[in-house]
């Protein structure tokens, strides 16, 4: 990996510290309880969708607000292929790219006809395209039942590898691996390889045309970018992240519906990538685990404060989880428009003011 | 030198009601420097974004390097040969002076998405000839101490300096500069002046519109006049300068 | 045909609640080109606050008009109060940041405005208060009620408003100067954000009195109703041509009757027992439909897709709308 030539000795211990503590950390949630793991996987999934949401919106600069139209895709996908439903039951080492490409073509398809619209006509699109999905969803349940409508599908298969199922637990030396477990380590090596390539597509001549466009349209087409094509491979590269994010959400959840794939999830992984800080990979993943922990954080915290302030529940932690997303896009807008963690770009030069 | 690179038939452009330029023919020969003068909202801008692609003609045709120029999109213009510096700088802001003009690579590589996902050799390959032409060129322009600066960060010179790194990364067979020296103080622009002289010692063919009119009349081998969207005078500088018409152009309103 | 008729006069219904909306989007739209994402929350609110001032007073003994209007009255301060505070606190100091920024405000605003909502006012649906008698009048074998006919004449009343105001005060020419051109308007000695902030003010009024005319329609408000309309609004202003205020009046009525009239006999249409050739060459089916039974593949479910498809549809073919100008260009 070209990133490692880079490193410093001391930042090598540092990336082998952090892998160790990432491999030891689901038994350390779990001896806290498997839920925690299930949330720790919930986190990562989303951490994948903001770093395929990223890609559009950070390094291409096209905000997409029905992206969860594709995670939902991805989702279907799989729950299709995998489920009593139709009685399929492929391995997920076929839908999982099955998913990618429909959903990547499912981009297209948006993209084409849109992408030379300016940015906040693209935005209303995408929003109304990821209605559309939805819609869809809860209505191909007639004349054929394609969907199962609002009832959604259930019993989806878990992934499967060799003898080793990911419903339930194995034990091995001395070590038992549950199911969640699994799908971390298995989540982890996705993420590993998302964030890889993330890296390298920054770094390559596309990258840079997306960035390019991103900065100043008029002067990218002038230097030589077909713009409508770049843009529309953002969008497919986008897209297919989010149909993989789906197969998996499917097959960790056993269960899809309509309902997990409303706007406010567009807007939640939205708020990730520009709270991180759009266009920086690392900060986008921290945007991500930051905010994909608010929710279990207000659990914890505000249920207990009310009930021992008023002794009933005033605010529904889910309602101030919504308010914490919409104030961290006022908020970082307004105050720190590259997000928390900027692109380095940014801070390389933030060094040199102070040398 | 007499190879004719760039011709204009009759061009014409409208803007509702407003004909912004009219039967505009002009050739700009191989190797040399074509100036383009005119009063205020005379249409140089217009032509220039008219050739660049930027904006649809309304009539006549532009023959490149002897055969038809597609002038639909200006990406394809940019690959045909011809690059240009925009009036209003307009760079990648946030990207590095390198990045930028690595980006203008761009038309003439060819890495994809695969190719860069899987780090191939040929996109490495590439990618390591793009950075090196990319720091070859800000050499040439003159900052290449300034590479690993954001754009938006140069002073206005050097902005103007790496705008025309980036059109010369595209490999242009002609650079078309939009009032370079505009805004510029007098060492930068003689500094200016000695860079378009160095890229006519190069071979390139440079079509330069200027306010400028002492430099453009300094700087060019011919130079055509524009006033009222048409040309009124296409000749040497000694010749446009003695020019009759192009007095009473720049007397009737430079009096404003 | 009566169903047609029925329809018809429905569409114009909702069609003019989405033509008043869609004025507030296109005001906005048309002085500082930002799509005010927060409009269909502010509606919302509209809707709420005279559901609130409705119910408090239902009981007490005052004239049933009176009361209604008195929710009216509270419910347009309370919007221009939340208009003038989004673009005061959200939006203005983004005017100069890049385009991305006032948008991604844009939805985080609505987001709040609609979670305070639901904090306030409950997570379940209200039922708006029908305290006026609605009676219906009949035309042919359609009916039009006096609630329907008030919507049409009193939004028809609000456009006629706007226009003069925009077209025949001396404020409205300072409104149509910045439009054109903020920097030219503030050197011609307008104060741009005063009008700025008025054209915001001014679109939540409307969207006050729309939300109102939304809830006594259906007869119901809930914290989520803004997004569709919302949605739906902004496409209906872009059909018209966004910037446009005759645009978003025939906008928001021609996309009432689509969607009426689409809903009404789409699924009709799209019933696979009604082509012969369809369902004969589908065995089975064809002998259920042969029996009696209906395909339907776009039901009356689909209500909502046909504005957003109207949307894109418009945004690819025709992006300066029916009346517009060209805005894809004007960057």
């Amino acid at each position: 990996m070209g990133m490692l030539k880079d490193m410093g000795h001391r930042e090598k211990i540092g990336l082998a510290l952090i892998a160790v503590a990432l491999m030891a950390l689901p038994f350390v949630l779990a001896s806290a309880g498997t839920a925690w793991v299930r949330i720790m996987n919930f986190a990562v999934l989303f951490v994948l969708l903001s770093l395929g949401l990223n890609i559009v919106v950070g390094f291409a600069g096209l905000l997409d607000l029905g992206y969860v139209a594709f995670y939902a895709v991805g989702a279907y996908v799989y729950a299709l292929l995998a489920s009593p439903h139709f009685g399929l039951h492929l391995p997920f080492w076929v839908i999982l790219p099955i998913g990618a490409a429909v959903a990547c073509v499912a981009g297209v398809i948006l993209g084409a006809p849109t992408l030379r619209l300016r940015g906040d006509y693209l935005a209303i699109v995408t929003l109304g395209f990821g209605e559309i999905v939805r819609i869809f969803m809860n209505n191909l349940s007639n004349p054929i039942n394609i969907t199962n409508g609002p009832k959604g599908i259930n019993r989806i298969d878990s992934f499967q590898i060799g003898p080793v199922n990911f419903a339930g637990s194995d034990t091995l030396a001395g070590l038992v691996f549950s199911g969640p477990i699994k799908y971390y380590y298995f989540l982890m090596l996705v993420l590993l390889a998302v964030i890889v390539i993330n890296r390298r597509l920054q770094d390559s001549r596309i990258g840079r045309a997306w960035v390019a466009i991103r900065e100043d349209e008029v002067a990218a087409k002038a230097s030589g970018i077909n713009t409508r094509n770049i843009k529309l491979l953002a969008f497919a590269m986008g897209a297919s992240f989010g149909g993989i994010a789906g197969g998996m959400f499917a097959a960790m959840q056993t269960f899809v519906s309509p309902e997990s794939f409303v706007l406010n999830e567009s807007i939640m992984i939205l708020a990730m990538v520009v709270l991180g800080g759009m266009g920086n990979i690392w900060g986008v993943i921290a945007g991500a685990v930051l905010l994909s922990f608010v929710p279990e954080l207000l659990r914890y915290t505000v249920e207990p404060v009310q009930m021992a302030l008023f002794g009933k529940m005033l605010v529904d932690p889910e309602v101030l989880r919504m308010l914490v997303f919409g104030l961290a896009l006022v908020l970082t807008m307004r105050f720190r428009p590259a997000g928390l963690w900027p692109e380095t770009r940014h801070r390389r030069e933030l060094s040199e003011n102070r040398a | 030198m007499s190879a004719v690179l760039l011709e204009a038939r009759g061009i014409g452009k409208r803007f509702g009601g407003v004909q912004a330029l009219k039967d505009v023919s002009l050739t700009i020969k191989s190797g040399e420097i074509y100036g383009l003068i005119g009063p205020n909202g005379a249409g140089k801008t217009t032509l220039f974004n008219v050739f660049t692609g930027l904006y649809p003609r309304d009539d006549g045709e532009v023959l490149f390097g002897g055969s038809p120029l597609h002038l639909e999109s200006p990406h394809e213009v940019a690959a045909a040969g011809i690059a240009r510096t925009f009036q209003n700088i307009r760079l990648f802001g946030n990207m590095t002076a390198r990045e930028n003009v690595m980006v203008g690579r761009h038309v003439r590589t060819r890495a994809g998405v695969v190719g860069a996902m899987l780090r191939t050799r040929a996109e490495r390959t590439e990618e390591t000839a793009i950075r090196r032409r990319a720091d070859e060129l800000l050499h040439y322009v003159g900052i290449a101490d300034r590479a690993d600066d954001l754009a938006r960060h140069l002073s206005y010179g050097d902005q103007r300096r790496l705008e025309i790194a980036r059109a010369l990364a595209t490999e242009p067979k002609l650079l078309a500069l939009d009032e370079p020296a505009a805004g510029m103080n007098a060492t930068e622009t003689a500094g200016l002046r000695d860079l378009i002289e160095g890229l006519r010692r190069d071979g390139l063919t440079v079509l330069l519109i200027e306010h400028d009119v002492k430099l453009v009349l300094g700087l060019c081998d011919r130079v055509a006049v524009l006033d009222y969207g048409q040309k009124i005078a296409e000749d040497v500088p000694e010749a446009v300068r003695a020019n009759p018409k192009v007095i009473e152009a720049y007397l009737g309103t430079s009096a404003h | 045909m009566d169903i047609l008729l029925q329809q018809i006069i429905n569409g114009l219904t909702t069609g003019s609640v989405y033509a008043v909306v869609a004025l507030g989007y296109t005001m906005v739209y048309g002085v500082i080109q930002l799509i005010n994402f927060a409009h269909g929350e502010v509606v919302m609110i509209g809707a709420m606050v005279a559901f609130s001032i409705i119910t408090s007073l239902a009981g007490s003994g005052m004239p049933p008009l009176a009361i209604v209007l008195a929710g009216v009255m509270a419910a347009i301060p309370a919007c221009m109060a939340i208009g003038y505070l989004l673009e005061r606190a959200a939006y203005r100091p983004l005017r100069h940041a890049p385009r991305l920024a006032p948008l991604i405000t844009a939805i985080g605003m609505s987001i709040i405005l609609q979670h305070a909502a639901l904090l306030i006012w409950g997570r379940n649906p209200l039922a708006f208060p029908q305290i006026i008698e609605n009676p219906s009048f009949s035309i042919g074998s359609a009916a039009i009620s006096a609630v329907q006919i008030t919507i049409i004449l009193l939004s028809l009343l609000m456009m006629a408003g706007l226009s003069w105001f925009v077209y025949r005060t001396r404020f409205g020419i300072a409104i149509r100067a910045t439009a054109e051109n903020v920097h030219v308007a503030s050197l011609m000695g307008i104060n741009a954000n005063r009008v700025i902030a008025a054209t915001f003010v001014i679109g939540a009024g409307l969207g006050a009195v729309a939300g109102v005319m939304y809830g006594s329609y259906y007869g119901i408000a809930h914290y989520t109703m803004g997004f569709t309309l919302g949605l739906k609004a902004f496409s209906a202003a872009v059909l018209g041509g966004i910037g446009n205020i005759a645009g978003a009046m025939l906008g928001g009525l021609l996309l009432g009757l689509v969607e009426a009239l689409g809903t009404g006999y789409i699924g009709d249409f799209s019933d696979l027992c009604r082509w012969p050739g369809a369902s004969e060459g589908m065995g089975w089916m064809g002998e259920r439909c042969a029996d009696g039974a209906h395909f339907v593949v776009f039901g009356s479910n689909y209500q909502d897709v046909f504005a957003f498809l109207m949307l894109i549809l418009v945004l690819v073919f025709r992006p300066s709308g029916l009346l517009g100008e060209r805005v894809s260009e004007r960057a």
